[in-house]
């Protein structure tokens, strides 16, 4: 029977053109958009070079002060004195690393000037982050602790400045500084922002290294856990840890909030901090039902469009639906087939908008529009893809099927399309 | 349903060869059937107390001129209406509490249609339009539905043409193809509207010799609307209609 549904179904497409234009148009290209998201989206947050163990991993990128006397909210990374005094003492996570956001920094070649993205780390994050070293190695936490003045290169860096990727062991002068180079890296996105940037020093050179008991400094934290199962652990020990935190200006600082998230809460918990903040809701269920929301709207349109476009077609095809119901097909058969025909129609459509993505993404990669960034499409992303088309093909197909299903076989017998 | 269905026919036995064994035992009984089509203003009654019996093995013509309900009364028989009031009874079995996939189970195991457009659908060739009551038997194979669809194309004359489609075939070819379809499930009963109604006079006679064969040899029962006298005078009874009640 499926054989015969899909027979008919490429027929009745083959047969109007221009309805199966117009419907594969609005399907492949609403696909095409939510498939260039999805795909940005992974891109971000998805398992990939050099966050490969992704899922084992928490981040830390703010401490928030509540000041005294409701005069707000201050919002930082952290300082080294909270990072060695409290998150490095924690128990459950395997190993905490450090990363500064990128700063700009100039070296300056023979013939141009070299703006660099410059970010401070310790060994720690070398060995959670997952880079993939083109030569050399990254500097080690006994380079850290005595300072010296090594570096990580990404390749882009080395070509620029070296013209080869062949440079470990040189020297490279940065803001007025000599950095013996370590190792040098491939160039990581600068959508990856916990990982990203052109070089790489060791924390303990950065001019915002205090010594002091401030809280509030310049620290991203990850926190790599010993398996994905043990995640929550962490997450509640860090939790727990907070409320042991002390307060170094308790004149001035009422309380103070921090999470270590997986790296989608780490974003949403600030992103969508609309009510109280104070409160450990990391908003992800709201993130979800919102970009959910958002994607079933952007769907609802063409999907809308496509069920007005099938209940007029059903009228043409009234005398079929006739003779099946006078042969035996019940209503529940001709749903059936309805939504076959719709859902063939919508992944064909589906098939289309990944191609037209992939289109898209290589035109949206060409104009770089964030720093090494390369948007591609993955089984995952397809896999979704292909999941979203499945939905698009139901939502537009169960109410004109359902109609059709509802047909008076004598009126559809007489080429006519009221029900019953 | 289908426990009932299985008690009340052999989906792969044969019609009985002669109706002269049980011609006398009702396969579809209507008593005091009333169809009234209601609109905001006009109420019109197509049928008026109609009390028809058909018998196992007949060939019943039905005849009448246009709007006086003989068309109603086929698809009040198919099971493809409801009547207003009054009783349908297929095999002594009263049908009016089946539900939508009863009465479409019902439909499938013991009626065949033929209509006077074909009703054949274009997209698909002779021998799916032919399989196409098959389609909702699921305990057949695909094997045997192209092994009984061969089969009543082989009864119309058309087994050489399974693969071409319906725009490819004369109307006494396309008739044939339906009274197949028809055929195809075994029914107890043929339900013909004006069969012969978009074809010449020749094919008419064709198709005519066609439907009196199945009759005879195959024992089918055959209920046929028709506005042709000489056709009807062929067929072993004739019923009248006139104004939506049986007239003779």
């Amino acid at each position: 029977m499926l054989l015969s549904y899909l027979k008919i179904a490429w027929k009745v497409l083959l047969r109007r053109k221009f309805f199966t234009f117009i419907s594969l148009f609005g399907v492949s290209f609403t696909l095409m958009i939510l498939l260039v998201v999805m795909a940005m989206f992974d891109h971000m947050v998805g398992p990939s070079t050099p966050t490969k163990r992704i899922d084992k991993m928490l981040f830390v990128n703010s401490i928030r002060q509540q000041m005294t006397d409701n005069h707000g909210w201050m919002n930082s990374p952290a300082s080294i004195h909270f990072v060695d005094n409290y998150v490095r003492k924690l128990k459950t996570p395997e190993k905490v690393g450090i990363i500064t956001v990128s700063s700009n920094a100039t070296a300056f070649t023979k013939s141009k000037l070299l703006p660099l993205d410059l970010s401070y780390t310790d060994g720690n994050f070398w060995q959670i982050m997952d880079y993939d070293f083109l030569g050399g190695r990254a500097f080690t936490e006994a380079e850290v602790k005595s300072a010296q003045h090594v570096c990580v290169l990404n390749e882009s860096t080395a070509r620029g400045y070296f013209g080869t990727t062949e440079v470990v062991g040189r020297t490279i002068e940065i803001d007025l500084k000599r950095y013996r180079i370590a190792g040098v890296v491939r160039n990581v996105s600068a959508a990856h922002v916990y990982a990203y940037a052109d070089v790489w020093v060791p924390f303990t050179l950065s001019p915002q290294y205090f010594k002091d008991k401030r809280i509030g400094g310049e620290f991203l934290m990850v926190l790599l856990a010993p398996s994905a199962a043990a995640v929550p652990a962490v997450r509640e020990e860090y939790r727990q840890m907070m409320r042991r935190v002390e307060i170094p200006n308790p004149k001035d600082v009422e309380a103070l909030f921090s999470y270590a998230d997986p790296v989608l809460p780490s974003f949403t918990r600030q992103l969508l901090a609309f009510q109280d903040q104070t409160s450990g809701n990391d908003n992800l269920e709201a993130f979800y039902l919102i970009i959910g929301a958002m994607a079933l709207l952007f769907m609802l349109l063409p999907a809308l469009n496509l069920v007005n476009l099938n209940v007029t077609r059903i009228l043409e095809r009234s005398g079929e639906i006739g003779v099946r119901k006078a042969f035996g097909a019940a209503g529940r058969d001709l749903v059936g087939q309805f939504l076959v025909e719709n859902v063939v129609l919508a992944l064909v459509g589906g098939l289309l908008g990944l191609g037209l993505a992939a289109g898209a993404l290589a035109l949206v990669n060409s104009t770089n529009p964030i720093a090494y960034a390369h948007f591609t499409l993955s089984w995952r992303v397809f896999g979704w893809g292909m999941l979203l088309t499945l939905l698009f093909g139901l939502m537009s197909g169960v109410y004109p099927a359902w109609k059709m299903s509802r047909l008076n076989p004598v009126v559809a017998l007489r080429g006519g399309g009221d029900q019953k | 349903m289908e426990n009932l269905l299985a008690s009340t026919i052999d989906t792969n036995s044969q019609p009985p060869l002669n109706g002269a064994t049980a011609a006398t035992a009702p396969v579809l009984q209507l008593t005091n059937i009333e169809k009234v089509y209601q609109t905001a203003t006009i109420e019109t009654v197509a049928l008026n107390r109609v009390n028809l019996t058909i018998n196992r093995g007949e060939f019943v013509s039905i005849m009448g001129p246009s709007g006086c309900g003989k068309s109603t009364l086929l698809s009040l028989m198919g099971l493809l209406d409801e009547p207003t009031s009054g009783t349908i009874e297929v095999d002594g079995r009263p049908v009016q509490s089946y539900s939508d996939k009863e009465l479409a189970g019902l439909r499938n195991l013991k009626i065949g249609f033929v209509f006077q457009s074909y009703h054949l659908i274009n997209d698909l060739s002779v021998l799916d339009n032919v399989e196409l009551p098959l389609l909702y038997r699921p305990k057949l194979s695909g094997r045997e539905r192209r092994q009984r669809a061969v089969a009543a194309l082989d009864k119309v004359g058309l087994s050489a043409r399974t693969g071409h489609f319906p725009s490819q075939l004369s109307g006494g070819q396309r008739q044939r193809v339906a009274i197949a379809r028809a055929l195809v499930g075994g029914p107890e009963i043929i339900l013909a509207d004006e069969p012969t109604g978009n074809l010449d006079s020749v094919m008419g006679e064709e198709i005519m010799d066609l439907l009196l064969g199945l009759n005879k040899t195959e024992g089918v029962t055959i209920v046929m609307v028709t506005h042709d006298i000489q056709q009807a005078m062929k067929t072993g009874r004739v019923v009248r209609f006139f104004d939506g009640s049986q007239v003779g």
